[in-house]
């Protein structure tokens, strides 16, 4: 049991691909039971843990979730609700008792939230057709204005934030941005180095499967700010 | 191929060689390729010989037109397509009977394996396109779409192979060309297997065959499956992972 519960042999796997023999684990995210094997069912990184094994996707689009918070685009306004692009196939509702805002009675909802407005929401509700219920009733939830958003692939979102949130906190602190991460794979950033945060963020979404790729991103941060700084030192001359 | 035929070299019919000079059970150059456009979810490129297809994926999307979306799956849309200067004449652009028939074949042999279940209400769409056709172009777009749904991240319980099988010349060949399959005698018989049970999706059959016959090309085109599958993992592989590179995973998933 001891062998099964150390990632530390990573590999990438195929759909297809056998990767447990036995009764004693779970098929999770990614994979499926046939007869005695636990077989994957995408492309990507075997992990094990406790009694499950997973596959990590290395594509793939969002799948929203309930409790998940995403950055989404308001595409329509309708009478008493907005329908919101979360970068899924999926549209998602956030109904008018889903605003924090008091609504008058047959108030024009667009003086709320608009077209094209930006926000940070939260998932409360997905039923087994794919109909996604929005909320702004919480303490993270906020409308998203100025700044840049930039997108990578929805299953890299925990390697961005890494373990403890470690790889997205260095990013800021050397950087000095603000640094908001969508579930559903768009992250804003505003103030600081922007650019050069969104790099990063790139950087992030091409090796995610690379190891010491936290300290590959530093050394890249700071190797860059460095450059930077010259440049300003030269200007001032 | 510099040797001088043997005696017995036109008796034994199995050893001889074909008109490009292949033994019967070679396939012609294979070259396979991953993620080779940009702007599509998933994509792939698959040459046997003089054989060129790619394959993209886009999806998934919301189904469009609305009221043909299924609400319990997501529907497979399949496109197979012979640009016009990919054959010897002109091809007239656009479907024909011909290609719509291939975008059935291939999108029910896709079906047996891809996991609709996943993505309700949703479409997948998977475009085929021939730059270069010397037969066997259907198993090779097959082999290309199998390729692109997986680089589009597409759950799929396994992958798809598959390879043309046949009769030319008086013998059972892999992988036929065009010279061989005007043959007087040809039949073509191209085979698509699933990578781990094994099974056939899709079968098909111009010509007549004695059963041993048929039982041997089944036999042959089974045995080359699982060599393109290789092929295929390798492809798949090098997209992500360069010799000697250590996958690592890090981070809360």
């Amino acid at each position: 049991m001891k062998d099964a519960d150390s990632s530390s042999k990573a590999e990438i796997v195929l759909p297809g691909d056998v990767l447990y023999r036995g009764k004693n684990m779970l098929p999770g995210r990614g994979t499926y039971r046939h007869g005695d094997e636990i077989i994957s069912k995408v492309v990507g990184l075997k992990a094990v843990k406790d009694r499950t094994i997973s596959v990590i996707p290395l594509a793939g689009a969002y799948i929203p979730k309930v409790g998940d918070y995403v950055i989404g685009e308001i595409v329509e306004v309708g009478l008493n609700y907005w329908l919101v692009d979360i970068n899924s196939p999926y549209q998602a509702a956030m109904l008018m008792f889903d605003i924090p805002e008091f609504v008058e009675k047959n108030a024009d909802i667009s003086q709320y939230y608009d077209f094209g407005d930006i926000i940070y929401a939260k998932i409360t509700n997905v039923t087994k057709t794919k109909y996604i219920n929005l909320t702004m009733k919480d303490s993270k939830c906020r409308k998203i204005v100025g700044g840049l958003i930039v997108h990578i692939t929805p299953s890299k979102v925990p390697r961005l934030i890494g373990k403890k949130g470690s790889m997205v906190s260095m990013i800021k602190n050397i950087t000095g941005s603000f640094i908001l991460v969508g579930q559903n794979g768009r992250v804003w950033i505003k103030g600081g180095h922007e650019t050069l945060a969104a790099e990063a963020i790139y950087m992030i979404d091409m090796y995610s499967h690379q190891k010491g790729l936290t300290e590959k991103v530093e050394e890249f941060l700071k190797k860059e700010l460095e450059k930077e700084g010259d440049e300003d030192v030269r200007q001032t001359k | 191929m510099s040797d001088k035929p043997s005696k017995d070299f036109h008796e034994n019919i199995t050893d001889r060689l074909r008109p490009d000079g292949r033994k019967p059970d070679d396939f012609r150059p294979i070259r396979i390729e991953v993620g080779v456009i940009k702007r599509a979810d998933g994509s792939a490129y698959v040459e046997f010989g003089k054989t060129r297809v790619v394959a993209a994926v886009y999806g998934p999307e919301p189904m469009h037109p609305r009221h043909l979306a299924d609400p319990e799956k997501a529907v497979l849309i399949c496109r197979y397509n012979m640009l016009p200067f990919s054959v010897e004449e002109r091809k007239k652009p656009g479907p024909d009977r011909r290609s719509i028939e291939i975008s059935k074949v291939v999108k029910d042999a896709l079906s047996t394996v891809v996991v609709l279940e996943e993505f309700p209400k949703c479409m997948i769409s998977v475009d085929m396109v021939v730059l270069e056709a010397d037969a066997g172009t259907r198993v090779a777009a097959l082999t290309a779409a199998s390729l692109a749904l997986a680089d589009a991240g597409i759950p799929m319980r396994e992958m798809i192979s598959a390879i043309a099988c046949g009769r030319a010349n008086g013998q059972i060949v892999v992988d036929l060309t065009k010279e061989e399959e005007d043959a007087e005698d040809a039949v073509d018989v191209p085979v698509a297997m699933s990578s781990l049970t094994k099974r056939i999706s899709l079968l098909q059959m111009d010509g007549d065959l004695t059963i041993e016959e048929f039982e041997a090309i089944l036999d042959k085109a089974s045995k080359s499956c699982v060599k393109i599958h290789a092929m295929q993992r390798d492809a798949l592989l090098k997209k992500y992972k360069k010799e000697g590179e250590e996958v690592d995973i890090d981070g809360e998933y």
